[in-house]
């Protein structure tokens, strides 16, 4: 994983299109401009020492760490066809983002063996380029050896239901006999069908039956409960065993997005970490005025809190921090406030980076541009992980205080409610209205102590409440 | 010049003076229909035609009973007889079963009623389909006999029409087995002899069985039994994975079957256009419940019983070995048509068919045992084998018409489209690519390919249909198009303009600049001939690359 990150960072920053090179599973050759040369040498026969085998892999990229599999969204090139080095290639969705997938060799799209549709783990073989024309048909055998999954996501078969088991699973099978669908669907998911027990008619081996050896639920109306779901292989283990309760007559299952896949691992990754929160009111009389005053520039409430936040995390640099390992604090250098933005299907954290250096209006101008990306889905990986802490603002919807959850890899999480004129006391016994925004801190007690927080928050608040600062 | 679909009137020696309404002004009479003419829909043709036939009646130079007699009722049988009316002849048609033949009752017209039904089914099924427009299908369901209803209700309704139309116009339905008795003489029925100048054999043919398949007309059927759909079974094998098999497939996946395909050879969809083939395997079968079996033969079917499901024995088609043997609920065997030649009496006039064909000359005239032709006696469409398609065989019974009322004519079956009814279509007109190239290596000219994707054509993309390829194999010397393969949305529609142009022999650079509305489909078509690169000129005059007689 490291080595294909490696590939990543160079690539992306180097390449202005949203496009990553794949790395090939075969060293590159030495000295590929030896090749061409076409005077006959006495080192020609040193041209053995370079890569015999020109049939390299083509594999499912990491688009980000978070990224365990990706879907291929539509293959640019088709089977056969010639490929320079560079030219896009295959569309994979990843957890964030669709990314083009450049090819870094020259040569041939040999075989297609992940299609569309059809998702693959990271690191696993999506496709075979051949480097001549002649290289295609070997490599076609080469595919065809793979253990391929050739199914795509299963659509649902309408109503005519299978009859009924019977006693045909009393029968035993004398050899597997399992339907199309059932074969295929062993395939993606790698269950070995000669163990499955059948309990389709004549006892053959049915797509319901292949799925509950692999754990998964169906994706239709729940089948009659298969008589022993035993003998399922180690490697379909990752799928949740749990049972759930059946489902109301009217439900509709839909399942995760890549994206929606992300978020509900993160979320339970996040229950390993010991949490706290602490609330403070912010009286935004001061910042209101001010966003009055540079809302015609440009500015939005989402920078200027921000900015603050970014400002009090710079005098706190404990809340930037993160404990990767469980035994560490890890500081980071630059203090990067991702905000959390809700997209159509799903939800994502555009990282404004560095932004206790960047000035309110730089800040808004690079905000209005990630929002954009985020919502065309092309946000590239740096601009989604790289944050050191997070903001999240549901004020917009009247909200007043809500608890976020830590996302991993990060120390704190500020979670920010409306600004509502409050009546407050003061010592003497005299009412006043101000505008009050509750504000709730998730932290990571692993790292940040209740005091190092809540001297955060008050710095915060300092700074809030004295917003002229923000400007400079 | 003639064209295999030049249906304009020109005046022939044959016809009367006094014949005005017979003119091109009459009422759109070319409207062709699956080989079928408007009278089909119910339209019946202007009464005076019938005053016509009488008095061709007495003209007629020698006293037979007919001048035409025409052994079969299907398309073929049909397109003859309806094009010889037009021409004056005193016409009869011999039907032993029912009007209207396979096409109507067995074939096309109940098969495009189902693939109707299965591909609306499989839009409405395909969730992420409905969602990327918007829309939201609950559950979408079927009730089986509805749709096998549809299917037969269709097949009645055109088969009437049919039967009506030859009627209005005159032309005399004998029902009975026929059979030649010898020269210009037939027999129909029990003992009914009748004598005609000319004879058309148009008997059609039925499915091919092999042997050692045992067909129950219930869990092992050949498309005459599928088209009735009395049951929809869970898992099917399809014998022969040609165009039969593959429409069938659609059919039964839709509804909820699940397909295994077993081909003899060592590709599935032998006859298209490997190219086409490739990405049709990746769109049809690939995604869909369809597994495969290739270079075997089913060497042993044995129809379900005694609770046992039907078997289906496997041996490989080279080494003849047993392979596997399959466990299915339904078998359907599309392993291809075999000509209806029996009891024709062909003994009579010293015919010896092969393999049950009737050998024909490129005119459609009957060859006998000893290589001579047999005068007036001619046999169109399946029965003769050389292209098994209803518009092949009604086109081959006008060009008999025109040949029998005077003019030479000569069917070019280059210019024949042939199309798929899956979803998406599939159609090709012409040679495939290494037909083209084969043909180029022995004539010794180059040969060019332009394809184009329908992921490019703005209407297709409004489908959400963009999956689809057009290609066309052309001579860049001169600009002939050779073959022409679509897959993709409509694809059976968009190829005429290509079928036409081979017909009328048109270049390439004579009708690149046409310009075709958009957005349409028809956008894919123009594509190719305007991505073609042709070294000649295109001509200030129409001109052709040879004259398609």
């Amino acid at each position: 994983m490291a080595a294909s990150s490696s590939f990543l960072s160079t690539a992306s920053l180097s390449n202005p299109k949203s496009t990553i090179s794949f790395a090939s599973s075969v060293s590159p050759a030495p000295i590929p401009s030896l090749r061409r040369v076409v005077f006959c040498s006495p080192f020609s026969h040193r041209r053995v020492m370079t890569v015999r085998s020109k049939i390299r892999e083509i594999f499912m990229p990491a688009l980000s760490s978070t990224m365990t599999e990706g879907k291929i969204v539509s293959w640019i090139k088709t089977e056969g066809e010639k490929l320079a080095k560079g030219e896009s290639v295959v569309v994979v969705e990843s957890d964030k983002a669709d990314m083009d997938v450049e090819t870094f060799y020259d040569g041939y799209l040999a075989a297609i063996v992940v299609g569309e549709g059809e998702t693959a783990p990271v690191g696993a073989a999506i496709g075979l380029l051949a480097e001549t024309e002649a290289e295609i048909e070997e490599a076609k055998n080469k595919a065809a050896s793979k253990p391929s999954s050739s199914a795509v996501v299963p659509s649902p078969p309408p109503a005519t239901s299978s009859p009924a088991p019977a006693a045909a699973a009393s029968d035993g099978p004398r050899k597997t006999v399992a339907t199309p669908h059932a074969k295929k669907l062993a395939k993606q998911h790698k269950v070995d069908i000669g163990s499955v027990a059948g309990t389709g008619p004549f006892g053959r081996i049915t797509a319901s039956d292949v799925e509950a050896a692999a754990g998964i639920a169906p994706t239709v109306t729940p089948p009659p409960p298969p008589p022993s779901p035993a003998a399922a292989p180690a490697p379909t283990a990752k799928a949740t065993t749990t049972s759930s309760p059946p489902l109301l007559p009217d439900a509709s299952i839909v399942p995760f997005t890549a994206m929606q896949s992300a978020v509900s691992k993160n979320m339970i990754e996040s229950l390993s970490v010991p949490t706290f929160r602490v609330g403070y009111p912010v009286n935004t009389d001061a910042l209101d005025a001010l966003y009055e005053k540079v809302k015609p520039k440009g500015v939005t409430m989402t920078a200027l809190l921000a900015k603050a936040a970014g400002m009090a995390l710079a005098q706190h640099p404990v809340v930037n921090a993160s404990c990767k390992d469980g035994k560490s604090f890890s500081y980071n250098s630059n203090i990067n406030v991702a905000v959390a933005v809700a997209i159509n299907g799903g939800l994502i954290t555009p990282v404004l980076q560095d932004a206790d250096k960047l000035d309110l209006y730089l800040l808004s101008e690079k905000w209005k541009e990630l929002v954009g990306k985020a919502k065309s889905k092309q946000l590239q990986p740096h601009e989604y992980n790289s944050g050191t802490f997070t903001l999240s603002n549901l004020g917009m919807f009247g909200v007043d205080r809500f608890d976020a959850i830590l996302p991993p890899g990060q120390g704190a999480i500020m979670a920010v409610g409306a600004s509502k004129p409050t009546v407050v006391a003061d010592k003497d016994g005299f009412f006043s209205v101000k505008n009050k925004m509750l504000v709730n801190v998730t932290a990571d007690h692993r790292i940040v102590y209740g005091a190092d927080l809540a001297a955060f928050l008050q710095t915060f608040a300092k700074i809030v409440e004295n917003p002229d600062s923000l400007t400079l | 010049m003639q064209s295999a679909f030049s249906l304009s009137f020109s005046q022939s020696s044959l016809t009367l003076p006094n014949r005005p309404l017979c003119s091109p002004n009459a009422a759109p009479r070319n409207l062709r229909f699956c080989g079928l003419r408007r009278e089909a829909f119910g339209f019946s043709p202007p009464k005076q035609l019938n005053s016509c036939r009488f008095q061709v009646k007495n003209r007629r130079i020698e006293s037979f009973d007919y001048d035409l007699v025409i052994i079969g009722a299907g398309v073929g049988g049909h397109g003859a007889a309806l094009h010889a009316v037009e021409k004056g002849l005193k016409t009869a048609i011999i039907e032993g079963d029912v009007v209207g033949g396979t096409c109507v009752n067995r074939g096309c017209v109940p098969s495009k009623a189902l693939l109707a039904v299965s591909g609306r089914m499989r839009e409405l099924q395909n969730e992420h389909h409905m969602k990327s427009f918007g829309l939201q299908v609950s559950a979408a369901g079927y009730d089986r006999q509805g749709v096998a209803d549809h299917a037969s209700n269709l097949a009645t309704k055109i088969r009437n029409n049919l039967t009506n139309s030859m009627k209005a116009l005159g032309v005399d339905i004998l029902t009975g087995f026929g059979s030649v008795l010898g020269p210009q003489k037939v027999k129909y029925g029990k003992d009914n002899v009748i004598t005609a100048k000319d004879i058309i054999i148009a008997t059609g043919s039925v499915p091919f069985v092999p042997k050692g398949i045992e067909v129950d007309g219930k869990t092992v059927i050949t498309s005459d039994h599928a088209l009735k759909l009395e049951s929809v079974p869970d898992w099917i094998a399809i014998v022969g994975s040609g165009y039969i098999g593959l429409e069938f497939s659609d059919v039964y996946t839709a509804l909820g079957s699940e397909v295994t395909f077993i081909e003899a050879l060592d590709q599935l969809m032998p006859g298209f256009d490997p190219e086409i083939s490739k990405l049709a395997q990746r769109v049809l079968i690939n995604p869909r419940k369809i597994d495969y079996h290739t270079g075997v033969f089913a060497s042993k079917i044995t129809p379900a019983k005694d609770g046992r499901p039907v078997m289906i024995e496997l041996i490989d088609a080279k080494t003849k070995e047993h392979k596997d043997t399959l466990e299915v609920d339904a078998a359907l065997i599309a392993t291809g048509r075999a000509p209806f030649t029996n009891g024709l009496g062909l003994e009579n006039i010293n015919v010896a068919t092969q393999r049950g064909f009737i050998p024909v000359d490129e005119r459609m005239r009957v060859i006998d045992g000893n290589g001579k032709l047999v005068p007036n006696l001619y046999c169109i469409g399946d029965a003769n084998g050389k292209l098994m398609l209803a518009h092949a065989a009604s086109a081959q019974g006008i060009s008999v018409v025109e040949q029998v009322t005077g003019r030479d004519h000569v069917l070019n079956h280059l210019s024949i489209p042939a199309a798929c009814f899956t979803h998406p279509e599939i159609s090709m007109v012409g040679l495939t690519e290494p037909q083209a190239r084969e043909k180029a290596e022995k004539e010794g000219f180059k040969v060019s390919i332009a394809k184009t994707s329908f992921k490019a054509n703005t209407k297709a993309l409004a489908e959400n249909e963009g999956e689809g390829l057009a290609k066309m194999i052309y001579r860049p010397d001169n600009g002939e198009i050779l073959g022409v393969h679509i897959f993709g949305l409509h694809a059976a529609d968009l190829i005429h303009e290509a079928s036409n142009a081979i017909a009328l022999g048109t270049r390439i650079q004579d009708i690149k600049l046409a310009v075709h509305a958009h957005p349409t489909l028809s956008e894919v078509v123009d594509e190719l001939f305007k991505a073609a690169k042709v070294e000649s000129p295109a001509s200030t005059t129409p001109q052709s690359v040879k004259a398609a007689v």
